[in-house]
């Protein structure tokens, strides 16, 4: 079958499949990071600034090689297309087995190049392969019913497996309004396992697994990985734990570039748990303060929860499918029904309760805002390439078998758990957004919510939309961690959106990235959240979601924009409310301490000139003369740890102050070159990385998004449709102009004081402010009715068990001690060494009269004894004779 | 020839030295006991020689001489330096290899 395709394909095509040099060597990218983990920890002290330029230099290799990875997988498959076939002809698509069992796996890398070499494969893994490529004429002829076709006759196994379905429009095609069904070209992905270990007959292999879904992650993890380790250079630069950060950041990332490449479940699992440990380094990563190490604990146990999930999941696929872990088997047995329905729907549930804690998902979402106790960069890491992504990412690579447990795409039910818990966590978390005064913790909701879309979009069968907007939420994501970082790091570590305000006068470059990410994420049109947000509502649209959760979907696009408004109008508008000395911060925050019962925001909102009124006043007395000023900074400084500065409500009020050689102005002012030239690349990527997949460019993200298990299970991709993106537009749109009516203009509607006023309102409020009491539900529930019984279960079994067996262990140790001494040390032992002693003494007094020292005693003894011995010696001769 | 003679002569000196070393307490008469003793193993070694009629007695006995020679030598020297150190040459005091 092979050598078919293979002759079919033509040398050309052939040489064109070759994997490339990069795709070969893809290991390099996940190990470099893992260097500069190792190499910043040893060395990481000695070297200047901590070891920070180690992780910032590995990882812009890694990113370079990442990036060229991605055009490697662009210049695979071309070939056809360039020796002037049509592209819908050149369809091709191959599912063979990779990685043959019968091969002994071990020791040698086997290359299960799925190409069409002419290489040996089992016949019982069935290679169900179409060519269409396999004459012009004949694709030619077939093109409209490329979905349907069914399999060919000749296949060994009747392997049933609907190809093409998805459309590519070209660019000649003219994007979405040929409509129609053309083929769309699937590369070959390129795997490369070698043995890990064996349990008994059991191979374990360890591999990398290459196909368009991972080259894109790996992009896009370097690309954001590294922009963080830039952005952290400066904003983490007098820290004391430095180096341990930037170690932390190394195998952080080493653990989600592992977990993307991976070829096997166990490695994907690895890498999983090494994010989680990191992502518990780095978020108390100030562990002085107790509420940090409790927000990391949290985090930890939180996913921990999940974790367990994954393991079953795992588990449950790895005997489903023939014991074997290899996640392109897995899927391949998931789409052709080998796995039991009972099994594969076990397994996906379970997977899911793993997606769940990982991407803060709705029950277990509560980890995610208090992670923002860690460093701004880190969140910007956790939330846009690696930690939370990595739950998606698992659900998007087991696609295939969600795909057929939940039976996405004709469901009956109307809906499905992972539908049904994206659409959840989008509203939830976009309405806890509102109420929030630190400004990382609205962006931690957001991206609860955001991640909600993913979810949502994998649950209604919109796989592309789902990645795509993983892929575009990762740049305006880490845009508007880092852009507040910046803020933060302008305003003296504040986080407190009560402090900010007009700053867009102090930080243009700022502001205007900062917009560009609130753009992009609000989805508005032609940044990258519009094209990516619209594509999963088109899929739910549809795929008859229509009702249900595209409604959801546009509610939760309504209510991003309307708290992104309120970020944007207490940050950049108005008057700057906070300190501007870090002396001043004392005052600033004993101003607003009143403020912490307030629950009127809107109230507080109108008023800035009550918030912080004083600290402004004081702010203002204390720069009148600059040198008083200045000495006053410089004792403060100097006097101020790291860790005692309470004037934040926040977070992230840790380092020293990082303005201390820079002339102190009175106000906020912008940030030094490596946190603004992240924002800059940033920004850019938020408007370019959406188009990427506009119809007007010809759906580029498709060559990423159409990988092999994907297309074989049949997806829809549904095209662009006019009618949803301007409803979801139109959704956004509102969302906005309420909240700029709110907000911008709240005092000519009559809306002030409206929580203080209205009941229901203020009870609402207060539900939000108490985050639907998840956490009170968790801590004095769930924690505690475990902990109480758990406790007591425990100091019963402490007083009476292990009590009981330490006392019976020391009174039988005391009673075998007693014998040990009495009778074995005393008598046995001791009777034995002094018997020796005595009998040594006597025989020395019985024979010290011989050895008088006198010669001629001596003389006798050898007389006599010679004497004797003649005696002797004549009785015997005398006796004989 | 009769060899009882010779040997009961040697019996009777090797007695007398054995008797001299043994008994008395100066330092030279025992070493002139010893001379006795090893003279009475010189008349055997004659005796038998000549009993035999070869003569590897008496070569024998030669070296008997010599070595006695040497040995009392030495002997006269250690009895010597006891003298130096005690003012004495009375064996019962030189006891200082008692254990």
């Amino acid at each position: 079958m092979l050598l078919l395709l293979a002759s079919e394909a033509g040398g050309a095509a052939a040489e064109g499949f070759e994997a490339g040099w990069l795709t070969r060597h893809v290991w390099l990218i996940p190990l470099l990071p893992v260097v500069s983990f190792v190499v910043t920890l040893l060395f990481g002290k000695r070297g200047k600034g901590g070891g920070a330029w180690f992780g910032v230099t590995l990882m812009g290799i890694a990113l370079l090689l990442s990036a060229g990875l991605g055009v490697e997988w662009l210049g695979r498959g071309h070939v056809g297309l360039e020796e002037g076939q049509p592209a819908a002809v050149a369809a091709t698509y191959r599912g063979t087995a990779s990685g043959d069992q019968e091969h002994p796996v071990a020791q040698v890398i086997e290359e299960a190049e799925r190409t069409g070499e002419p290489k040996a494969s089992i016949p019982g893994h069935g290679e169900a392969g179409e060519n269409h490529g396999a004459g012009g004429g004949q694709g030619g002829a077939e093109d409209g019913d490329h979905g349907e076709k069914p399999e060919k006759a000749e296949e060994p196994k009747g392997h049933a497996l609907p190809t093409g379905r998805l459309s590519l429009p070209t660019a000649e095609a003219g994007g979405e309004a040929a409509g129609g069904e053309h083929a769309i070209e699937v590369r070959p992905y390129h795997e490369a396992e070698a043995g890990w270990f064996h349990i008994g007959p059991i191979e374990v292999g360890f591999g990398f697994h290459v196909d368009g879904f991972a080259v894109i992650m790996l992009f896009t993890v370097c690309f954001i990985s590294f922009l963080v380790h830039l952005f952290s250079t400066e904003y983490l630069r007098d820290d004391r734990r430095r180096t341990h950060y930037f170690a932390s950041l190394g195998l952080f990332t080493a653990g989600m570039l592992l977990m993307v490449s991976s070829s096997t479940g166990l490695q994907l699992l690895l890498g999983w748990e090494i994010m989680g440990l990191c992502s518990f380094l780095l978020i108390g990563h100030w562990w002085e303060e107790s509420k940090n190490s409790d927000a990391a604990l949290k985090a930890f146990f939180t996913t921990r929860t999940g974790d367990v999930g994954l393991l079953v999941g795992l588990s449950i696929l790895f005997f489903g499918a023939g014991q074997t872990f290899n996640l392109a088997k897995i899927n391949q047995q998931a789409i052709t029904g080998e796995i039991p329905r009972t099994w594969l729907v076990a397994a996906a549930v379970a997977l899911f309760i793993a997606c769940i804690g990982k991407s803060a998902q709705f029950p277990l979402h509560t980890w995610l805002p208090d992670a923002m106790a860690g460093p701004t960069p880190a969140s910007a890491l956790i939330h846009a390439a690696t930690m939370v992504v990595a739950g998606v990412y698992m659900v998007g690579r087991f696609y295939p078998v969600f795909f057929s447990a939940f039976r996405i795409a004709n469901n009956a039910l109307g809906f499905n758990v992972i539908a049904l818990i994206g659409g959840v966590t989008i509203i939830i978390a976009g309405l806890l957004a509102f109420v929030q005064q630190d400004i990382k913790k609205v962006l931690a909701y957001s991206t609860v919510s955001q991640l909600g879309y993913m979810v949502m979009g994998l649950g209604v069968g919109a796989w592309t939309g789902a990645i795509f907007h993983l892929f575009t939420h990762a740049f305006f994501k880490a845009l508007l961690f880092m852009g507040a970082g910046s803020i933060s790091h302008a305003c003296w570590h504040s986080f407190d959106l009560r402090d900010f305000g007009g700053l867009r006068k102090h930080m243009p470059k700022t502001f205007v990235t900062f917009m560009i990410g609130t753009a992009a994420l609000m989805g508005l049109p032609i940044f990258a959240g519009f094209w990516s947000k619209d594509e999963i509502l088109l899929g739910a649209w549809s795929n008859g979601y229509k009702g249900t959760f595209f409604l959801v979907g546009c509610v939760g696009a309504a209510l991003t924009c309307a708290y992104m408004t309120r970020v944007v109008y207490k940050t950049f508008w108005g008057e700057y409310k906070g300190p501007q000395t870090p002396d001043a911060i004392e005052h600033a925050s004993h101003a607003t301490h009143g403020h912490d019962d307030a629950h009127d925001e809107v109230a507080e909102a109108k008023a800035p000139a009550l918030v912080g009124a004083s600290a402004y006043q004081e702010g203002a007395k204390a720069s009148a003369d600059p040198d008083v000023q200045a000495a006053a900074h410089g004792t403060a400084q100097s006097e101020r740890g790291p860790h005692d500065d309470e004037a934040s409500h926040t977070s992230d009020d840790h380092g020293d102050d990082p303005h201390g050689d820079e002339p102190l102005g009175g106000y906020p002012h912008e940030s030094p070159w490596p946190i603004t030239v992240p924002l800059i690349v940033l920004a850019v990527m938020s408007v370019v990385a959406g188009i990427i997949n506009a119809p007007f460019f010809g759906l580029q993200f498709t060559h990423f998004s159409a990988i092999e298990p994907i297309v074989a299970a049949g997806v829809p991709e549904p095209s662009f449709s006019l009618t949803v993106a301007v409803i979801s537009t139109l959704g956004a749109l509102s969302g906005l102009g309420l909240a700029y009516a709110w907000w911008f203009a709240g005092a000519r509607f009559g809306l002030e004081g409206l929580t203080r006023r209205n009941k229901l309102a203020g009870a609402g409020y207060r539900l939000l402010e108490e985050k639907y009491y998840l956490d009170a539900l968790y801590e004095r529930v769930i924690v505690r009715g475990i902990k109480g019984p758990v406790a007591g279960l425990a100091y019963w079994f402490n007083q009476n068990i292990l009590d009981g067996v330490i006392h019976g262990t020391a009174w039988t140790a005391r009673r075998a001690a007693t014998f040990t001494y009495d009778v074995l040390d005393q008598e046995v032992v001791d009777g034995t060494v002094n018997g020796v002693g005595a009998g040594a003494t006597g025989l020395g007094r019985g024979f010290k009269h011989m050895a008088s020292g006198k010669v001629q005693q001596y003389l006798a003894y050898l007389i006599g004894g010679a004497a004797a011995g003649a005696l002797v010696i004549f009785a015997i001769t005398f006796n004989r004779s | 020839m009769y060899l009882n003679q010779f040997l009961l002569l040697a019996a009777v000196l090797f007695s007398i030295g054995v008797y001299g070393v043994l008994a008395r307490r100066n330092g030279v008469l025992v070493l002139m006991s010893i001379e006795l003793i090893l003279n009475a193993v010189n008349i055997n070694l004659v005796a038998f020689g000549a009993f035999h009629g070869q003569v590897d007695g008496q070569v024998f006995a030669l070296f008997t001489v010599a070595i006695a020679a040497a040995e009392v030598g030495v002997g006269l020297a250690i009895v010597l330096l006891i003298y130096r150190n005690k003012r004495s040459i009375d064996l019962d005091q030189v006891a200082q290899m008692k254990g």
